[in-house]
């Protein structure tokens, strides 16, 4: 039993962390983050040339990592910065490329950037509600709250191929994107495909796209959690500093209780995310990952709405820094499942 | 990041699951499986089959008889008695009491004392609250007083858990009342025999009887009972409330209780198919899953950091709360899930034959009422939020 990064990680952590607090202060993210394309395409290759993605994919597809320690270290430390740049949809599209046995070269260094495109309006999570049909190679349907797509240069689109679900490669510029901002910053799109040509990459690829939605999820979590960490920071440091009644509102019990309650939830949030990171990969991956994304969802709602009201008006405004962690814990809920899609699925399951 | 034991480790847990499986007696399993009363006689005689094997002192090093386990073996310990429907050791004289004479103790307290903790020969209670101190403990009046070799104590505790089994409790009393209350304590050990001593029972919300009211007038003990220095209690009663917070968490108990809510919720009906299969009631038992995962992990990670620094950290406080929050969850969860079933007062049904709940799931309203204390007793959820806001956030 070791709860300690290894080496790698520790450096992968740390240079990340210098890197983003240095070079994405929450006035330049939230400038990239809320007006088009909605990221900083040079701070991007910035990012890849520190090997951020490299790290998403295990040796023999290119990378250097693709454990789901090495995602949660990644994906924490983007979100301490809440980093708008499109490495989620780089990190499914890896998962898939990986079990397509594909050569991901250009998505690893960062040259090409994908997105993937799994929920539909009606199906947002459900994969059995897929409508996007495959028919002799060509793609048609749409797929809506595509993240990353306002970005993308190629879309994995999964399609229902007669009985079967299937992801294909699909070129931006052979489909209509419509880009657009996100509320808590960075962008996504509804991508429409007709006849759209598509190279098929997985038949039969019902498992892939559930590990690559897991590896999402521990993604998601990890994001949540550093953002979680900072903001309650934040929100204790906000206490002792506030005076009302002539003294910081930190001195008060009602409000030291809720924030020590908030640190609860952080911590088992923190736990939850490393059960799922060390199952990632194996046959419970799925359980343990429904069952994180469920806590985050519910410790995230608790962070995100305790911060807001305990800092008061401050944090009802724009120019605050932690309204916008708040804004981005409480929106991860909608991707990837949010707490009773998951919920669901472990109460079936027992 | 590893969560796995090591070889080592796991070779100690089958050890530990051998021994449970073949020195456990039936009825002290079933008396746990199935709540009912755990008589003296029967922790004497658990704790003598521990003591046999040399794992009675659990936190004990080897010097004073102790297996000499650190913070990961006495996990799996735990873990594996729990699994095992053994008994939790009472842990008066084990693991509160024992430490304390550890650490402050002469050598001839501890030489005088400490086996006959192990051996079963003394049943210690606790003397800690008092009706006027809960939560602000150093707020204590029992008084006593120094008059030549003898101390004179006058006073009452309460919440004594057991003394009615006692044959000694250690006191925490006040003998400086003119200066600050922390600094004007001291730690006394008594005999529940000298003249002066009372145990009045209090009868429990659920009808059961486990605490009791201690008074103490002119009690007179000999001043070498004292334990540690005069008025250093305060610093005796704060190590013992660390030992008394491992294994806080109650991880063991909580899997158990939801392996339990899930048998029953397939062995019921309602709707006229198994209550497992209501949304509702899956959907409250996978959220208590979810939070007994997450909390299996946060014990863990707790466990390597007291395994790292040599003692459990102010985080262990964490686990008080949410321990506590996730047990008393589950057992609403089984009160819910047997519903009017769950409602008999405890033994009025005995000498029928007519059951109204499962097998083994008899006086669930009486353990969900009496699991409420949880939450109130070792420093009450609110006073661990209040060390939390100390420690952990420096408020």
């Amino acid at each position: 039993m070791n709860f300690d990064l290894t080496d790698d990680r520790q450096m992968l952590q740390d240079s990340l962390r210098r890197y983003l607090a240095d070079k994405y202060p929450v006035e330049h993210r939230n400038k990239v983050a809320y007006a088009e394309p909605f990221h900083d395409d040079a701070k991007w290759g910035e990012l890849t040339e520190l090997g951020a993605l490299f790290a998403l994919a295990p040796e023999d597809a290119g990378g250097m990592g693709g454990e789901g320690f090495d995602i949660s270290v990644v994906f924490e430390e983007l979100g301490r910065v809440i980093c708008p740049e499109p490495v989620l949809g780089a990190l499914m599209a890896s998962r898939l490329m990986t079990a397509a046995g594909a050569d991901q070269e250009a998505l690893l260094s960062g040259a090409t950037k994908y997105a993937v495109g799994l929920g539909e309006l009606d199906a947002p999570y459900d994969l059995d509600g897929i409508a996007t049909v495959a028919r002799d190679g060509k793609l048609s349907g749409r797929k809506s709250l595509v993240y990353g797509g306002q970005a993308a240069d190629v879309f994995l689109i999964a399609a229902k191929d007669g009985d079967a679900l299937a992801v294909y490669e699909v070129q931006a510029s052979d489909v209509s994107v419509t880009g657009y901002g996100l509320m808590d910053g960075a962008g996504a799109a509804e991508v429409v495909l007709e006849d759209a040509p598509g190279k098929l990459l997985l038949a039969d690829a019902g498992a892939a796209i559930e590990d690559a939605v897991n590896a999402g999820i521990v993604a998601l979590c990890s994001e949540a959690v550093g953002a979680m960490d900072v903001l309650h920071k934040m929100t204790v440091e906000y206490l002792g500093q506030r005076k009302q009644f002539g003294r910081p509102i930190g001195t008060f019990q009602v409000l030291q209780h809720r924030a020590v309650d908030m640190l609860t939830e952080i911590e088992q949030s923190r736990s939850i995310v490393i059960k799922a990171a060390a199952e990632l990969g194996g046959p419970d991956a799925s359980r343990y990952c429904s069952m994180a994304k469920n806590l985050i969802g519910r410790a995230g709602r608790l962070v995100a709405e305790e911060a807001i009201q305990m800092h008061g008006g401050i944090a009802m405004t724009w120019e605050y820094p932690g309204s916008h962690y708040a804004k981005r814990i409480i929106m991860i809920d909608a991707q990837l499942g949010d707490t009773d899609y998951h919920l669901s699925r472990v109460a079936a399951a027992a | 990041m590893d969560l796995n034991f090591t070889p080592e480790e796991e070779a100690f847990r089958q050890e530990v699951r051998d021994f449970f499986a073949e020195n456990l007696p039936d009825d002290i399993r079933d008396a746990v499986k199935n709540g009912g009363e755990l008589t003296k006689e029967i922790m004497e005689r658990y704790h003598a089959i521990l003591n046999k094997k040399g794992w009675l002192g659990t936190t004990w090093p080897k010097e004073f008889g102790g297996p000499g386990w650190g913070p990961v073996e006495r996990h799996i310990f735990d873990e594996e008695s729990c699994a095992a429907y053994a008994p939790r050791i009472v842990p008066f004289g084990l693991s509160m009491l024992g430490p304390v004479l550890q650490k402050f103790g002469s050598k001839e307290q501890q030489d005088y004392y400490l086996p006959r903790i192990l051996n079963g020969d003394d049943w210690w209670c606790q003397g800690y609250s008092e009706p006027g101190a809960g939560s602000d403990l150093a707020s204590l009046k029992t008084r006593a007083v120094r008059d030549g070799d003898e101390w004179v104590i006058n006073g009452q505790k309460t919440w004594t858990t057991l003394g009615q089994h006692a044959d000694w409790i250690f006191c925490l009393v006040r003998t400086d009342p003119d200066v600050k209350q922390q600094e004007g304590i001291s730690f006394i050990l008594v005999d529940m025999k000298t003249p002066g001593v009372e145990v009045r029972p209090i009868k429990l919300i659920e009808g059961g009887h486990e605490v009791n009211e201690v008074f103490f007038t002119d009690v007179r003990v000999p001043y070498k009972n004292l334990v540690g220095e005069e008025n250093k209690g305060w610093t005796i009663a704060k190590y013992l409330l660390t030992h008394e917070r491992t294994g806080i968490a109650g991880v063991g108990f909580s899997m158990l209780e939801l392996e339990e809510v899930k048998a029953l919720a397939k062995k019921i009906t309602r709707n006229g198919k198994p209550l497992s299969e209501d949304p509702l009631f899956a959907a409250r038992v996978a959220q208590a899953e979810i939070d007994l995962e997450a909390m299996k992990l946060t014990n863990l990670r707790m466990l390597f950091t007291a395994q790292k620094q040599g003692a459990p950290g102010p985080e262990t406080s964490i686990l008080k709360i949410k321990g506590t929050v996730i047990n008393q969850e589950l057992k609403d969860l089984r009160r819910r899930a047997l519903g009017p079933s769950a409602a008999p007062f405890p033994g009025s049904l005995s000498g029928s034959n007519l059951d109204v709940a499962p097998e083994g799931h008899a006086n669930n309203a009486a353990r969900y009422f009496n699991n409420r204390k949880t939450s109130i007793f070792g420093g009450s959820n609110e006073i661990q939020r209040n060390i939390l806001t100390k420690t952990m956030l420096g408020l």
